[in-house]
């Protein structure tokens, strides 16, 4: 029978080893695995490259540092792939005293990279970026009269991903915005990790209605997260 | 300036925006000023709301009981959802901005110049913060890219370039901006003034503007 839930997140984050690629979904906090995210920090794993849409606000003090910032200031990340980073932020001031690397990249291509790995096409070539600073080192063709730049697919070795809902098999759906890089983080990792609101029975999900079928996914972890919290 | 001339505040740029904007387009809104333009497209005219984060068909800001916090658009804020309205996820959102379905994008900017080059992601190319989200995609990628912005900075600063000095989101992408003063299009010979403020002379509109300015 098959069984991808796990009963522990001791278990979910098993094996995750040094150095390894994370992909790390969510838009702000919606659709964002967190709960993951503290059993990753507290399992240890170190020399880190976190790929995720933004890296974070700039930190007031007084307030808890939580999720990829506190990942960073344990000094865990090597790099991180993003499409935000803010100078006077966590992220921000690692990069500025040499700590930690940035690739910045746009929103669409780091989109576009991960739905390539999950989908086996190693490379494209796009327009967005081409006349930019993202452009440097990249081989450059004209398309249509259009240049173009040749971006590689991103894996991870790693993705965590949230869901709505999730069956044994690891079938999943996603609740309004918050299906966001979910279904292409789960295509392109490795090792695909949901954390997911509700458990249901095989057959229960309509097939009609499942966003990411279990074959994407390894292991499935029930946590009751509650809503998705305003950024403070 | 003379003292009679007021230049549009942020709303009023937004609204100045909204007028152009046709029923049945499917646009996309930047943060900032470009996210004030729903609210001045009058209900009866349909237009469809795109937002990177995976939403087509982003309704009105809800009232405070019935927020959805599910439910957020690129800014975060959280928004509502139109009748009609879908969710995607992020490389499908993305496919609607590169793949050329959106009709019209709307930018903030720091600068722009008479060719269409876009800046405004960042200052220089050293600075530690990079804050690029989808704006170089929604650049490359939508039939039209409009920009709201000042028409010059708070230090008063000209932000219509012969060229830009800052990075560049996109080269030769810009078709309009919409400023505090001004709308301008942009032409093969570059600007083109569209219509100014009450009161604004075109001389004094062109003293505040690097680029050279033509009647359009």
């Amino acid at each position: 029978m098959i069984d991808k839930f796990v009963r522990s997140m001791a278990e979910a984050m098993n094996g995750i080893k040094d150095g390894s690629t994370v992909l790390m979904a969510g838009f702000g906090e919606v659709g964002a695995p967190h709960a993951l995210l503290d059993g990753l920090i507290e399992q240890g794993a170190g020399n880190l490259t976190i790929v995720v849409n933004s890296v974070g606000r700039v930190h007031k003090p007084g307030q808890p540092v939580q999720g990829v910032p506190r990942l960073i200031e344990l000094g865990r990340v090597r790099k991180v792939i993003t499409t935000f980073i803010r100078a006077g932020s966590i992220a921000g001031d690692a990069v500025r005293d040499g700590r930690m690397e940035a690739e910045a990249v746009p929103q669409g291509t780091l989109a576009e990279r991960l739905r390539a790995a999950g989908a086996g096409v190693p490379a494209f070539f796009t327009p967005t970026g081409a006349g930019t600073l993202v452009a440097e080192g990249k081989e450059v063709r004209d398309y249509d009269g259009r240049a173009c730049i040749l971006e590689r697919a991103l894996h991870g070795d790693v993705a965590l991903v949230e869901a709505w809902m999730a069956d044994r098999w690891g079938n999943l759906t996603f609740r309004d915005s918050s299906r966001n890089f979910n279904p292409i983080m789960a295509m392109a990792g490795r090792l695909t990790i949901v954390q997911t609101h509700h458990v249901c029975d095989l057959g229960q999900l309509p097939a009609n209605e499942i966003v990411t079928p279990g074959i994407f996914v390894d292991r499935v972890l029930h946590v009751a997260a509650g809503d998705p919290k305003l950024p403070a | 300036m003379s003292d009679t001339v007021t230049p549009l505040g942020r709303n009023g740029m937004a609204a100045r925006a909204a007028q152009d904007i046709p029923e049945g387009w499917y646009v996309n809104l930047g943060i900032g000023i470009p996210t004030l333009i729903a609210d001045h497209v009058p209900p009866d005219r349909e237009v469809v709301f795109h937002s990177e984060n995976g939403i087509l068909g982003v309704g009105p800001a809800p009232e405070p009981h019935k927020q959805n916090p599910w439910l957020v658009n690129a800014s975060t804020q959280r928004i509502s959802i139109r009748p009609g309205g879908s969710f995607v996820h992020h490389a499908d959102s993305f496919a609607m901005v590169r793949g050329g379905h959106l009709d019209l994008c709307v930018l903030g900017g720091f600068q722009v110049a008479e060719n269409g080059d876009l800046a405004n992601w960042a200052q220089s190319a050293t600075e530690v913060g990079k804050q690029i989200g989808g704006a170089m995609d929604l650049a490359v990628g939508a039939r039209q890219v409009w920009v709201t912005m000042e028409h010059t900075t708070k230090q008063g600063q000209p932000r219509l370039l012969r060229r830009c000095s800052y990075p560049l989101t996109a080269p030769g992408c810009v078709t309009r901006v919409y400023t505090n003063l001004a709308v301008l299009e942009v032409t093969p010979r570059g600007f083109g003034v569209l219509d100014i403020i009450p009161g604004l002379a075109f001389d004094e509109l062109q003293s505040r503007t690097e680029a050279t300015l033509h009647r359009a």
